[in-house]
């Protein structure tokens, strides 16, 4: 043998004595779960993604959380009581919550989170605008006040998507809600460890032994959060293909989000479920840009309505029709505030010729309409070509301008005309939960310059959304909601495109998936 | 010798000066805006505004540039605006997937690539020739995608032999689960690597194989194999090594689409999320970083000729 061989050959040897330095991990229960994006952000408060709302989870506990009839449960509160004016709220903690870092959660902690959350959160901000002052009591109760009466204090506090109201140490939560925590103590049934995370490829955590689960049973966000594994690893996996051969060959336990095409191949496999687990789905939308013709006409839009075929935006979005279903309202379907009031100009036989009608109505001159496209969600591009075809066989001079999500989400908020820049659609979708009632479903709203990217202004809507905050029993905000949608299908702030769900897919040996809009890693159990 | 290293070293700061101005104004002029991704999909122009304002996002060109070129003197990349982790953090940690991909690519692809242009050379025009340029010619055809999911599909999936994806750091675990991991990515990557430097070692070999020293060794009575090897491929070995100094380069950074599929955590995929998502500290780094890679690969490579040809002096 040669130098160079016994080199090699020592190299070898040496490299292979390397190999028990980790058993105790080998002996840890692993759970490993390829998330639905890459974990970039780790504060929930400073973006409203949603794969950091899902890191979120893991680590943060919340004050009351929505099951999954609705209601508002306690969660890290013990109880809460109610002043008979409406205007004061008490809110008592559990015993034994703790922070990562061994510190006793306060109720200093939870106000500073929760003034935070209130500097970002369109739901937040409207209880910041009723509250007079928030105060710690003692060591485990603190008082609300309010200056007038804000029936969804509770709802708000108990929002299960972003930006939920999560509870931070007092000393990350004075952080700027415009400036992203590095932090991610919180006081959640995970840790996250933050030495072993790789942007674009790996996040861990690990089991918080100090967290003291509820007892009630897992429903949604509320319930006993109770973790039956060591170790989570979020494995990110760009390509879908590679995932799913991943899951096939057992190197992941389960798949958050599939794209519908991939089913079939997953489905075959004995060992993995294929299961819709969400059962609000998601909502896709065309939005308008109102400063420029021709959608700053509202018979242009109100003619969208007559030509939109749902049913073509779900099959293109999910693939499979058992994927996803119309949706003819302005919430969520299957939540409360659903109804198809008003609706009858989305559902039923496509009108073109109406369609047409309205745009001609509106003295329509030929502008050029410009949908914006990001080509690398797929989401959004299936629905950009679908729109283009229908603007076309209504004979509007359209076109696509695709590009990537980045640059999307920046040209959106540009204000100019098409000619400068600018544009006429762009569509995204929301999650369910983001879309079950006039506080949280932001497109809907009339700010003018304050809305969301395409800047409508209708203070009619806004007269009713506020109605509705103020609406008391449930009868009331149905009522109140409804005559929300009325008015938006009037002035047509967007188009749902319909409601679809990206499934998910697990391996037989894990077991204890909670039915919920967000894959929730709690009460999992991997064999 | 050393005064060329010096004066080569120097046109190395002033390459790299120009490419960190160039990337730093083309990034600027590229549509995208890292603030509007971090907000998310759901926030209003105005919480935007106030994020680019925090990330100094909305100051002059001169005076991001001028900050950024301060940093950089003193040895600081910055920070990405997402993770808010160091920008040398990011790159160190995929540093290593990316190195052991490409030498292993590289020590596949050279014990296979120039054996067989070798032997194509010795058998010109022969069928053996003509099965290795065939094999070359698939080699170059074929993406490397499609030969990535391949390999997964046999080897991973029906035969159950290697993983799917993933990386494992060295020493974290055993030498094998190591090498596992890279062999169906460096067999992907480095097709097109055996078809290249196959070609050109043949090609090499049969412009030496033509001249007169060649003759005067056959007609002293060497054997074909010392001939081939002692005489003809080390006078050959100046273009194989350029190309292969090349492909050093390449595979560094072109080894985006293998990282990819493989979901090896690599500097390739680190520029391409960044590049997705506007992370220009990264972007910037990243970029700096290769540019001296590729100026040190040439340099080593112009200094490996006189290991193979005394005559080369510098």
């Amino acid at each position: 043998m040669n130098h160079g061989l016994r080199s090699f050959a020592a190299c070898l040897a040496a490299a292979a004595s390397l190999a028990p330095l980790a058993p105790a991990l080998a002996q840890q229960k692993v759970l490993k779960f390829i998330p639905q994006a890459d974990l970039r952000i780790l504060d929930p408060i400073a973006t409203t993604a949603y794969i950091t709302r899902n890191h979120g989870y893991m680590v943060y506990d919340t004050l009351l959380a929505v099951d999954e009839k609705f209601q508002v449960k306690p969660q890290m509160l013990e109880k809460w009581e109610v002043s008979k004016d409406q205007l004061t709220y008490t809110f008592t903690l559990r015993a034994g919550l703790k922070f990562h870092d061994g510190a006793a959660v306060k109720p200093a902690d939870c106000i500073a989170s929760v003034e935070r959350w209130g500097r970002r959160d369109a739901l937040g901000q409207k209880l910041a605008e009723a509250t007079e002052s928030w105060a710690a009591v003692d060591d485990k109760t603190f008082r609300l006040k309010l200056k007038k009466a804000f029936p969804l204090t509770l709802e708000a506090l108990a929002k299960p998507s972003s930006n939920v109201p999560f509870i931070m140490p007092e000393r990350i939560a004075k952080t700027d809600p415009f400036k992203n925590i590095e932090d991610p103590t919180g006081s959640g049934p995970f840790k996250m460890v933050k030495s072993e995370w790789v942007p674009g490829n790996k996040v861990v955590y690990v089991k918080n032994t100090d967290y003291v689960p509820r007892k009630e049973p897992a429903s949604w966000g509320s319930g006993g959060k109770v973790v039956k594994v060591d170790r989570v690893e979020w494995i990110y996996i760009p390509d879908s293909a590679t995932a799913a051969a991943a899951l096939n060959a057992g190197e992941a336990d389960w798949w958050e989000q599939m794209p519908p095409d991939l089913i079939p191949l997953l489905a075959k496999n004995k060992d993995i479920t294929v299961k819709n687990i969400d059962p609000l789905g998601s909502m896709g939308m065309i939005r308008f840009n109102f400063l420029h013709p021709p959608f700053n006409n509202e018979k242009m839009r109100q003619a969208l309505l007559y030509a939109v075929n749902q049913q073509d935006y779900v099959i293109a979005i999910a693939g499979d029709p058992k994927n996803g279903k119309p949706c003819y309202s302005y919430y969520t379907c299957g939540t409360p505030l659903a109804s198809e009031i008003s609706a009858e100009p989305l559902k039923g036989a496509r009108n073109l010729d109406k369609a047409r009608q309205l745009i001609k109505e509106s003295g329509y001159k030929g502008e050029k309409i410009v949908i914006i496209d990001a080509t690398d969600q797929p989401i959004v591009h299936a629905q950009s070509l679908l729109t283009l075809d229908m603007l076309k066989k209504l004979g509007l001079n359209a076109e696509v301008q695709a590009g990537d999500w980045g640059t999307l989400i920046t040209r959106r908020a540009v204000k100019e005309p098409v000619e400068k820049g600018g544009w006429s659609i762009f569509h995204t979708w929301l999650v369910g939960p983001d879309m079950v009632n006039p506080a949280v479903n932001f497109p809907i709203r009339g700010t003018g310059e304050k809305a969301w990217f395409g800047w409508p202004t209708d203070s009619k809507i806004e007269e009713l959304r506020e109605a509705w905050f103020n609406a008391g029993d449930a009868a009331a905000s149905k009522k109140a909601a409804s005559a929300v949608q009325q008015r938006a299908f009037e002035f047509v702030p967007f188009i749902p495109t319909g409601q679809f769900i990206l499934p998910t897919a697990f391996r037989s040996n894990i077991s204890g998936v909670i039915i919920a809009p967000i894959a929730f890693l709690w009460n999992i159990e991997k064999k | 010798m050393l005064a060329y290293v010096i004066r080569r070293l120097f046109a190395t700061i002033a390459v790299m000066a120009v490419v960190a101005f160039f990337v730093f104004s083309l990034l600027y002029l590229t549509p995208g805006d890292p603030a509007a991704i971090i907000a998310g999909d759901a926030a209003t122009g105005e919480d935007i505004a106030r994020i680019r304002a925090g990330l100094g996002l909305d100051e002059p060109f001169l005076v991001r540039f001028g900050a950024w070129v301060w940093a950089l003197l003193h040895g600081d990349l910055g920070v990405s605006v997402f993770t808010n982790l160091p920008v040398t953090h990011l790159i160190g940690q995929r540093v290593e997937p990316t190195l052991a991909l490409t030498l292993c690519t590289l020590f596949v692809s050279v014990l296979v690539a120039v054996p067989l242009g070798v032997i194509a050379a010795a058998r010109a025009g022969g069928w053996t020739d003509r099965a290795v340029m065939a094999l070359s010619v698939l080699g170059f055809s074929l993406p490397v995608f499609v030969f990535a999911y391949i390999l997964i599909m046999v080897f991973s999936i029906e035969l159950g032999w290697l993983p799917v994806q993933g990386y494992r750091n060295f020493g974290a675990n055993s030498f094998w689960d190591w090498l596992r991991h890279l062999i169906l990515p460096s067999i992907a990557l480095g097709t097109v690597y055996i078809a290249l430097i196959a070609r050109i070692t043949r090609a090499s070999m049969l412009d030496v194989l033509a001249q007169d020293y060649i003759r005067t060794a056959q007609a002293k009575g060497l054997a074909p194999v010392p001939v081939l090897v002692g005489h003809a491929l080390k006078n050959a070995a100046i273009p194989i090594m350029t190309i292969i100094g090349i492909g050093i380069a390449l595979l560094i950074s072109g080894a985006i689409v293998t990282e990819t599929v493989f979901a090896i955590p690599g500097i390739g995929r680190l520029t391409v999320d960044a590049i997705l998502r506007r992370d220009y500290p990264v972007i910037q780094g990243v970029t700096l970083i290769f540019s001296a890679i590729y100026v040190v690969i040439n340099l080593l490579v112009d200094l490996s000729y006189m290991l193979f040809d005394p005559r080369i002096r510098f």
